[in-house]
């Protein structure tokens, strides 16, 4: 059972590199896709059958090799769920790009650079080794850039440089701070390092100064202001499908899941990560918002209202961090910081489902219609149906109404840092503040987009606009929902079973990760014994 | 692309082979020496783009085959991921299930070997590939109208 | 402040100076090399990073070449070879970047004739 963690990524590699030949034997789109679906058909499977033993934390030593030389996988609650964010929306997009990705050339190219994108966040999400994350973390983010220019017109090339050149920079940053890292603890095993820096009696200036690295770097990934400027340009020139995976998972799985197991799991809770992190996530909130409610191109509008939900996750991680360090013992301060680190969760699992379907559905608008600006495009209610209800599903869903999921993880968000303000600092109180008034502002935009995209008298482009073929739309339905389905997170039997092992995870902070060291047997699946810790205290909203 | 002067092609075809030849050994010689797969694919490219830089951009088109880099780039390093997986025969994914042997030979080290020569015969043809389509497939300079499309050859 | 550290500052000037031409170079292919030049400097400084001064003699290079036997004394010995594996694996990375921001500035130039980036601000807001 514990075999099929190499699986996750040896799958969509190999698929990766078959892609290429095959699209040499034929060129016919559809006969093309139909190994890559069954290969996130394969994945979906493996990420489900690893939910089944949710507590389970498997720790694979790849080629028998152990510590301290070997790389070890490791697959705990956190990995399993983001591993089953990412096969799903996979699984959806490829579904959508049946069709869609008819219009370009070189469909063998497309799918082998999805593959490969999709084993490289695979690869991040799961590794236990930190040289291991950079190296997938470099796999996913190349075939992201070379699929952003995918259509090679002037503005996508332009995008793609604009997005190259700032994330090689963070890489390059982050790469530094490894360097740091491996200066001060000498090894670059996790679990080792976390073991390693407690031992040592807690953080000393150089690793702070690879924190500093560490946030730069990961931090664009996650396209958290200020490091965010790469991403209006980027996520609109992409073909529709790699705007949503883009969107949906490569910015969560490369950003902020690091950016979790580094300040959690490794280098410890500490007051100043969480709050530059709340800082930086109440900013991104705000300033994502305000952007796009001036947008006039419905993707770019999309994109930065990525970056503002994106910025909600991350502000909810940093309550909880400084949650955390400010506990000092007491109850309430840590169940309070558990629920924000559910919330965080729980939004980053909805926001990867309904900003998908909202990508997607602006694709098939774009194909239907031929424009992306809001002005030119109306009444598209009427000629679209399907399309047209998914996306009224997806705009309220992340305008945070209910009773889609949108809603409950906004409202736990909001929950938490309310409680953090008035047990821990008052200074919460103001990312709360800001937190409902984006979300105010979030259901302004979105009801503007909808009312000019589908409401009124069909406009000039809509006029001929036919509704997309079947696999699109079925994309959208499952999308759509999914996102209703989000909302039974909330209760008590999914919740355990998906998230929680993920909270607990991370509110066990270092004692998680120290764990899961120096294993003895070539892999070990570890249930650790204070499952029960942080389990259903308080978490009911 | 035009090729250079005479002086150049001369020079290249006596010292084109020997490159090569160094760079298959250090591909072979990978587990017991330093170098390994990565170096010497980059050699064995850089050898092959030194003739291509010499003698010109129609000789590349006419002796040097494109398709036969492509499809070896992906061959190889399926044979790289087939050697990986085949390390659950014996237990553990990338195992190594092959002859150990003594440290130091040139046949010991199992699967390291092999791994070797998969990533040095795809690092070469995959930067010949490279290469070429960057260099020698150009659609002619100037700023073209209209949309452009990923490479038809 | 001592002399050991000199490569290292040396290293983080190379890394400032490819910054700077990739934020104040109009040109791409400057800004490419910028690019290229913070690569080289991260593998440097993970390379120096490695460096050991063993308890007798001189550092050596983690070569192996007595064998099974040599082991013993090259552990005492080398210099650590952890970062040089890192490096060679964060080179191949680098030469993918290049090579991919290569085509793109190709593609660009056959667009636009010219190679000013500033000249290719189409997309704003």
């Amino acid at each position: 059972m514990d075999h099929v963690v190499p699986l996750l990524v040896a799958i969509p590699l190999a698929g990766g590199f078959l892609m290429p030949v095959l699209g040499r034997l034929t060129k016919s789109h559809r006969a093309l896709a139909v190994l890559p679906i069954a290969m996130a058909c394969g994945l979906t499977l493996i990420a489900v059958a690893l939910l089944t033993r949710p507590d389970e934390t498997v720790v694979y030593w790849m080629g028998g090799w152990k510590f301290p030389i070997g790389i070890s996988l490791v697959a705990d609650g956190l990995s399993k769920l983001v591993v089953l964010v990412i096969a799903v929306i996979s699984l959806l997009t490829l579904l959508f790009s049946l069709e869609y990705m008819t219009h370009y050339t070189r469909p063998g190219l497309y799918y082998g650079l999805f593959l490969l994108m999709v084993a490289g966040m695979m690869g991040v999400v799961i590794s236990g080794d930190l040289f291991n994350i950079f190296v997938f973390l470099e796999i996913a983010s190349i075939a992201s850039y070379a699929l952003v220019a995918y259509g090679t017109e002037s503005d996508e090339l332009e995008a793609s440089l604009k997005y190259l050149v700032l994330s090689a920079i963070a890489s390059t940053f982050i790469l530094i701070g490894i360097a740091f890292v491996y200066n001060v603890t000498g090894h670059l095993n996790w679990a080792k390092i976390a073991e390693v820096i407690q031992a040592g009696g807690g953080l000393t200036m150089p690793l702070y100064v690879a924190a500093a690295f560490f946030l730069t770097g990961f931090g664009l990934k996650a396209a958290m202001v200020p490091f965010h400027a790469w991403l209006p340009d980027a996520h609109p020139s992409a073909p529709a499908p790699i705007s949503a995976m883009l969107s949906g998972v490569l910015i969560k799985a490369c950003g902020v899941y690091v950016l979790c197991r580094l300040t959690f799991s490794v280098l410890g809770s500490h007051q100043t990560f969480g709050t530059v992190l709340v800082v930086l996530g109440t900013l991104s909130m705000v300033l994502g918002a305000l952007m796009a409610i001036g947008q006039a191109d419905l993707k770019r509008l999309l994109a930065y209202s990525s970056i503002s939900q994106v910025g909600y996750v991350v502000a909810a991680v940093g309550a909880a961090l400084v949650g955390l360090a400010l506990a000092n013992g007491s109850k309430p301060i840590e169940v309070a910081s558990h629920l924000a680190v559910f919330g965080g969760l729980f939004h980053l699992m909805n926001h990867a489902v309904f900003k998908s379907l909202l990508f997607l559905c602006s694709g098939s608008i774009e194909q239907a219609t031929g424009t992306r600006l809001m002005a030119n495009l109306s009444g598209l209610g009427k000629r679209m149906p399907v399309t047209g209800w998914a996306l009224r599903v997806g705009a309220l869903a992340i305008s945070g109404v209910p009773p889609f999921g949108g809603f409950w993880s906004k409202l736990i968000i909001i929950l938490a840092l309310t409680q953090l303000a008035a047990l821990a600092h008052w200074a919460f109180y103001i990312p709360a503040a800001l937190a409902v008034v984006t979300a105010v502002v979030t259901l302004v935009y979105y009801a503007k987009v909808q009312r000019s995209v589908l409401g009124g008298e069909p406009s000039d482009a809509a006029e001929d606009a036919r509704e997309v073929p079947a696999t699109m739309c079925l994309a959208s339905i499952v999308l759509a929902v999914l996102c209703l389905a989000n909302a039974l997170v909330v209760l008590p039997s999914v919740r355990s079973r998906l998230v929680d092992p993920a909270v607990r995870v991370l509110s066990a902070g270092v004692g998680s990760t120290v764990e899961s060291a120096t294993a003895s047997a070539d892999r070990e699946v570890r249930t650790p014994a204070a499952a029960q810790v942080g389990a259903n205290e308080g978490m009911t909203p | 692309m035009q090729g250079m002067s005479l002086i150049v092609k001369n020079i290249t075809r006596l010292v084109a082979g020997f490159i090569a030849v160094f760079a298959v050994y250090d591909v072979v010689y990978g587990h017991v020496e330093p170098g390994g797969g990565f170096s010497g694919g980059v050699m064995l490219a850089a050898s092959v783009v030194l003739v291509v830089l010499a003698f010109g951009g129609d000789f590349a088109r006419r002796v040097l085959s494109v398709e036969v880099a492509r499809w070896t780039t992906s061959l190889a390093v399926l044979a790289f991921l087939v050697v990986a997986l085949g390390g659950y025969m014996v237990g553990q994914f990338f195992e190594n299930f092959l002859w150990r042997g003594q440290v130091g030979e040139l046949a010991s080290a199992g699967t390291l070997a092999i791994t070797s020569l998969a990533v040095g015969i795809e690092v070469g043809a995959g930067l010949f590939a490279a290469f070429v389509a960057l260099a020698v497939f150009r659609r002619g300079g100037q700023a073209s109208a209209g949309p452009g499309e990923m490479l038809e050859t | 402040m001592t002399l050991a550290m000199v490569p290292f500052m040396l290293a983080f000037l190379i890394l400032v100076i490819g910054l700077y031409a990739i934020v104040a170079k109009r040109n791409l292919i400057k800004v490419i090399v910028g690019l290229l030049m913070m690569d080289y400097a991260a593998n440097l400084f993970l390379v120096l990073v490695g460096y050991r001064t063993p308890a007798e003699g001189a550092p050596v290079a983690p070569i192996l070449t007595g064998g099974a036997a040599g082991a013993g004394d090259l552990a005492a010995r080398a210099v650590d070879p952890l970062p040089q594996a890192l490096i060679l694996t964060s080179i191949v990375i680098g030469l993918s970047v290049t090579a991919l921001v290569v085509a793109l500035a190709i593609r660009l130039y056959e667009k636009y004739g010219t190679f000013d980036t500033e000249l290719m601000r189409n997309l704003k807001g």
